[in-house]
């Protein structure tokens, strides 16, 4: 006993010019929308890529990430005697000592500098991260001034192509590979050997010793034991969420950010909404009477005019994605606040996203037609008829 | 005019006011007749005589003060809301004077929204609408806009919609009101060959002599009561 779709359609349709232009104020709040889900997902995607769950990050007890961590050399050969630590080739433990130091680099193009990571690593870095690729050149030497770039600073930072030097730590160390890590943070570090590195920054204490588990539910028992080793002022956890800690901060920022900023347009967007429909309503005050008069009941009065503005809400919903889908062509660099670096992601657009954001536009139409469409249920038949 | 046949629609002792602020004002006053079955009635009358009210009334869009509307058999004061709007779909066909067609629909869509209430499959509608723009000489507009048509084309639509359904009673308020001369009469001739060859029972209001012709039966409210048959 419904009014058809085609009606709620074609009243959209008639009225072009209107509708793009409210769908547009919507398709606006949507694009917003999108775009910080997009923005704190490709962060998050970042950040949390880069762990591995059966790997245990180690730091000193009380640092927030490895940059403000320090394990004394006595410390983490501790760590390396723990029986849960994972075997590898040649019977060396998975687990290497590495060293975290921020330094200053200037960008391509301009001059202007920017924090990024340097890495010490040992052989077993590289065996942790099996997502680390070398896309170019070669492993640096062992006890050579050779450093990798991961690939998003070899893009973006002076000296950071193969065959290139960097000058840091008092010495010019030469770029002799490029390594890609994906979307993983990895990407904007650059690698080093770990002794070397020590030596040069004059640092005589490891960040952080990372360890695969040899057993995975193992995690539970090694970190129950390394914290509460006496001897030891370590903590442990998994990578993946030592790394989904480190997002947190700024995700949250973003979504609070984001949150506020699309409250604030939608009530604008839902509010122009409001205004179409009643002046819809108010057009076709007599075709709602003639529609009564035939006998459709005041439901479906209500149902057709929700429709048209759930439509509406719809159409605003899926111009927004349309245009917020091409932010996935953009990489964003910026400081992760929790490390102090330069951290390289981008928008991403998940199915999750994609949903929500058209959940978000069909709540706007909604939330802008329901009165409109209840003006319209209730109108007088007789006194709906007499307006011509 | 046929008096053996029974009155289709009994009103008995209708009263019906308005307000307007603390005043009321009285439209129609203690109205009882009958209409039989398969007339043509026309009611007259000054403009505020109450003969669009009393319209209104026979039709199911508006609610009597006291009084009793009986049509074929049904009491149609006392339905509630939604039952009234299901009793309009089944029983009453409206022609009115600006003919209210929905522009977003075509003459197809329009003479077919009635059908929406009713059981039938959609071809058993494609057919019946068919029928009926053909009965009004409009099967070759059927996928025209109604701005697309002529006024006297348009309220032919409307008739189609009107009798789709094969309602029990044709309302008709001014139908010929916005036509000219020529179409208004094309619209008369039509009504009058769907009481003559079908037997539909037709009740208009009009103010126009012409219209007033055609029917057997021409009644004049005046201040709110109805003035004994004229013929």
């Amino acid at each position: 006993m419904a009014i058809p779709f085609s009606y709620s359609f074609r009243n959209l349709w008639t009225r072009r010019l209107t509708t793009v232009l409210t769908a547009s104020g919507m398709a606006l709040v949507v694009f917003v929308f999108a775009s910080i889900l997009m923005l704190s997902e490709g962060l998050r995607k970042t950040l949390v890529d880069t762990g591995s769950p059966d790997n245990v990050v180690v730091i000193r007890k009380g640092s927030a990430s490895e940059v403000q961590s320090g394990i004394e050399r006595i410390q983490a050969a501790i760590v390396e005697t723990e029986p849960e630590v994972a075997f590898g080739v040649r019977g060396r433990r998975l687990l290497a000592k590495e060293l975290l130091v921020l330094i200053n680099l200037p960008k391509r193009g301009t001059n202007k500098t920017s924090q990024v990571v340097i890495r010490g690593i040992q052989p077993e870095s590289l065996l942790l991260r099996p997502q680390v690729k070398l896309v170019q050149g070669r492993m640096p030497k062992a006890g050579s001034s050779e450093i990798m770039a991961g690939a998003s600073i070899a893009r973006r930072f002076r000296g950071g192509g193969v065959g290139e030097n960097l000058r840091f730590g008092m010495r010019d160390w030469t770029v002799v590979g490029i390594f890609d890590a994906g979307n993983s943070a990895f990407s904007s570090e650059i690698w080093g050997d770990a002794d070397q590195l020590m030596q040069a920054f004059r640092r005589p204490v490891y960040s952080s010793v990372i360890f695969k588990l040899a057993d995975s539910s193992a995690f539970e028992a090694v970190k129950k034991r390394l914290e509460g080793d006496p001897r030891l002022t370590l903590e442990a956890r998994r990578e993946t969420k030592y790394y989904a800690d480190q997002s947190e901060m700024m995700a949250k920022f973003l979504r609070i950010l984001g949150m506020s900023l699309t409250v604030i347009f939608s009530l604008g967007a839902i509010i122009g909404a409001m205004i179409t429909m009643y002046s819809a309503v108010a057009n076709r005050t007599s075709e709602i009477g003639t529609l009564r008069a035939l006998g459709f009941q005041r439901g479906s009065i209500l149902a057709a005019f929700l429709m048209e503005s759930l439509l509406l809400g719809l159409v605003g919903g899926c111009i927004g994605l349309f245009f917020a889908s091409f932010l996935q062509l953009f990489t964003i660099s910026t400081l992760n606040f929790q490390t102090f670096s330069e951290l390289a992601f981008s928008f991403t657009l998940t199915f999750e996203i994609f949903y929500k954001s058209l959940l978000f536009s069909l709540i706007m139409g909604f939330v802008g037609g329901v009165l409109p469409a209840f003006r319209a249920a209730r109108k007088n038949i007789v006194e709906a008829l007499r307006v011509t | 005019m046929n008096q053996t046949k029974p009155p289709i629609v009994r009103i008995r002792n209708l009263s019906k006011s308005y307000r307007r602020g603390s005043q009321i004002i009285p439209v129609l006053e203690d109205i009882t007749f009958d209409i039989p079955d398969g007339e043509f009635l026309a009611l007259m009358g000054p403009s505020g005589s109450g003969k669009s009210t009393l319209l209104n009334l026979l039709a199911g869009i508006d609610s009597a003060d006291t009084g009793s509307i009986l049509i074929n058999g049904v009491e149609i004061t006392t339905l509630a809301e939604t039952e009234l709007a299901r009793w309009r779909s089944l029983h009453v066909g409206f022609i009115f004077q600006f003919y209210n067609l929905i522009p977003v629909l075509t003459a197809f869509e329009n003479v077919e929204l009635p059908l929406l209430l009713t059981r039938l499959s959609r071809q058993e509608r494609r057919a019946h609408v068919e029928t009926a723009l053909r009965v009004v000489g409009l099967a070759d507009r059927m996928d025209h806009y109604p701005a697309q048509l002529s006024g006297g084309q348009q309220q032919r639509v409307a008739i189609a919609r009107a009798v789709v359904t094969d309602p029990t009673i044709l309302v008709a308020d001014e139908p010929t009101g916005d036509l000219d001369r020529y179409s208004a009469g094309e619209i008369l001739d039509l009504m009058d060959r769907l009481n003559r060859e079908s037997g539909k029972t037709i009740i208009m209001v009009t103010h126009d002599p012409r219209a007033a012709e055609k029917a057997h039966v021409i009644r004049y409210l005046e201040k709110g009561e109805l003035s004994d048959a004229s013929q």
